[in-house]
This record gives C-alpha cells, structure tokens and sequence, in this order.
C-alpha cells in the first residue's frame, strides 16, 4: 500500500493487513460510542437516511439544508406538496479502470431519495433553493393560510 | 462492513496529540476515496462548505494533511428545530511513500469534494515484463 492512514498504524509483515482491520473495528466502535455520548449532550439526531438534512425555522418560514457533496445542480430534483419535499437526486462516480486499485471507498455514490415532512404547510410557487460548495439550502415560505393569525378583540 | 446509519453520519476527527484547536468549532474527518492507477493516486475527500480559498493541502516530510475551514453561518432570525449533521472544519492526514512525485501533485475543488492527483514517480511507476517462450 502506498497510502497508510496517520492512525498510528505501521506496516507489518504479512500478519499487518489483518491486525490494522481488527484495531480499525474496535476504533470505529469507540467512536461510535463517543459519538452517541456527544449526541446526548447535544441534541443532535442522526440521520436515518442519506442526504442528512438541518432544519431552521420561524414564524414565516422554513430553511432546509443539507450536505450533497459531488452532486450537480442538474441532477437534484426538488418538489414540494403541501407540508412534503421530496428530495431527489444522484451523485455519479468517477469512472475506474480495470487494474485501479481502491485503497478506500468512503464516499456515497448512486441515487437518493428522501421525503421530509415539514412543520407547516408551504406556499410551492415561492418556494427558493441554491446549491453551493456542496450545501443545498431551500427557502420554504410558510402559506399565508396555515400562518397563524391575530385576533382583535373588540370591546363595546 | 458497517451499517448504513454510520454511513450517512459525519465522522468527527480524532485530535491528534499536541494538535490544539484555536477556532472553537467542531473538526470533522471527511470520507475519502483512493484509487490507485497506474500513473498516479487519486484521492477525492468529500467536504461540503468548503472551496479554493477554505482549503489548505499541506506536505511536510511525507505528511499530507488536508484541512478545510468551513464557515458557521446560522441563519438569523431562525432557530434550529431540526438537527441531523454538525457543521465544523474538515482535517484528515495521511502519510505518503516515497514514491510519490512532490513536484506534480495537483490539487482541484468542485461542489465541496477535493481531488487530489498525486503522480507516482518515475521510478515506481510499473513495467511490464515480456515473458518469452523459449
């Protein structure tokens, strides 16, 4: 191998490749468990399908984000009914030759899908998106029937 | 393998020893692919928030540590009501064999994701040998 990783693994003999797995398992579990503690205290939820997703909001509107490294503009598909998105779209990978060989595969690849539910009801037609350095984010305006509204009361 | 939910979650970076952080966000470790050809490695490292000017790909002795600085924008007048992925810097290094050329190494951003070409040299790079029936 050419690359080895700074995780304090060096090259063995032929016994190497079999005791770096064993140590990256037990590592991986590690920080699994670490990042469930750190989750607790943060509150933070972990995405149960891919793109994760962040939601902001306030009384007028929603502002979803999500992180869609590698995907084109081109190829995400966005549609809103009601109080549902539907998030669609497909990372294509690079092209590999017959005698490449992977040291690492990490990175996602192929079609996604992914149907959220929103707090409110969404006016469609002013619905905004943009997609920069890898980072969608969709302005979703709340519709003027579902905002809540004031109600004066007169007094005789 | 692991399981689909790790998958979709971002790795947060380990901090290395003697390594302190002067910016109070969190570090992530960003996913990479390797693929070695025959001429050179490629390393692509998906790191969404960062572009050109955000990301530093440093080589010291036979270290490659590539960074990236990712801007904390909260949206104002929004709060947070939904929480899936942190936002935070990116870093991950890797040591290099002598085998790679320095000089060539190419670096290119698009849509978050890094690719680096590192050209093996010269010397490394594999020959074929002609087997001759005798």
């Amino acid at each position: 191998m050419l690359l080895s990783e700074l995780a304090g693994i060096t090259r063995g003999g032929l016994g190497g490749p079999y005791r770096w797995h064993g140590y990256n398992a037990l590592q991986n579990r590690l920080r699994q468990m670490q990042e469930e503690m750190q989750r607790l205290v943060s509150g933070e939820r972990p995405a149960a399908e891919y793109p994760a997703i962040n939601l902001w909001t306030n009384e007028e509107e929603v502002l979803l984000t999500a992180e869609l490294p590698g995907v084109n503009t081109e190829d995400l598909d966005i549609t809103v009914v009601g109080k549902t998105l539907t998030l669609k779209g497909a990372r294509k990978a690079e092209e590999t030759g017959e005698n490449d060989c992977c040291h690492r595969r990490e990175c996602r690849y192929g079609n996604f899908a992914r149907v959220i539910e929103l707090p409110y009801e969404i006016e469609g037609d002013k619905v905004s998106a943009k997609f920069d350095k890898g980072i969608l984010t969709v302005t979703l305006p709340r519709a003027d029937a579902d905002k809540p509204k004031k109600i004066t009361i007169s007094t005789n | 393998m692991v399981d689909t939910t790790v998958d979709i979650e971002k790795k947060e970076a380990q901090t290395t020893e003697g390594v302190e952080h002067t910016r109070a966000v969190k570090v992530y470790h960003p996913a990479v692919d390797i693929v070695e050809k025959a001429k050179e490695i490629v390393l692509t490292a998906d790191m969404p928030g960062v572009d050109d000017k955000s990301i530093d790909v440093t080589l010291e002795k036979n270290v490659l540590t590539i960074y990236g600085k990712v801007d904390l924008d909260v949206p104002e007048k929004y709060r947070a009501s939904y929480v899936e992925y942190g936002v935070g810097d990116y870093r991950r290094s890797f040591t290099l064999s002598e085998e790679i050329d320095r000089q060539r190494i190419e670096a290119t951003v698009k849509n978050g994701v890094l690719k680096l070409v590192l050209p093996k040299a010269e010397a490394v790079k594999t020959k074929k040998i002609e087997v001759r029936a005798a």
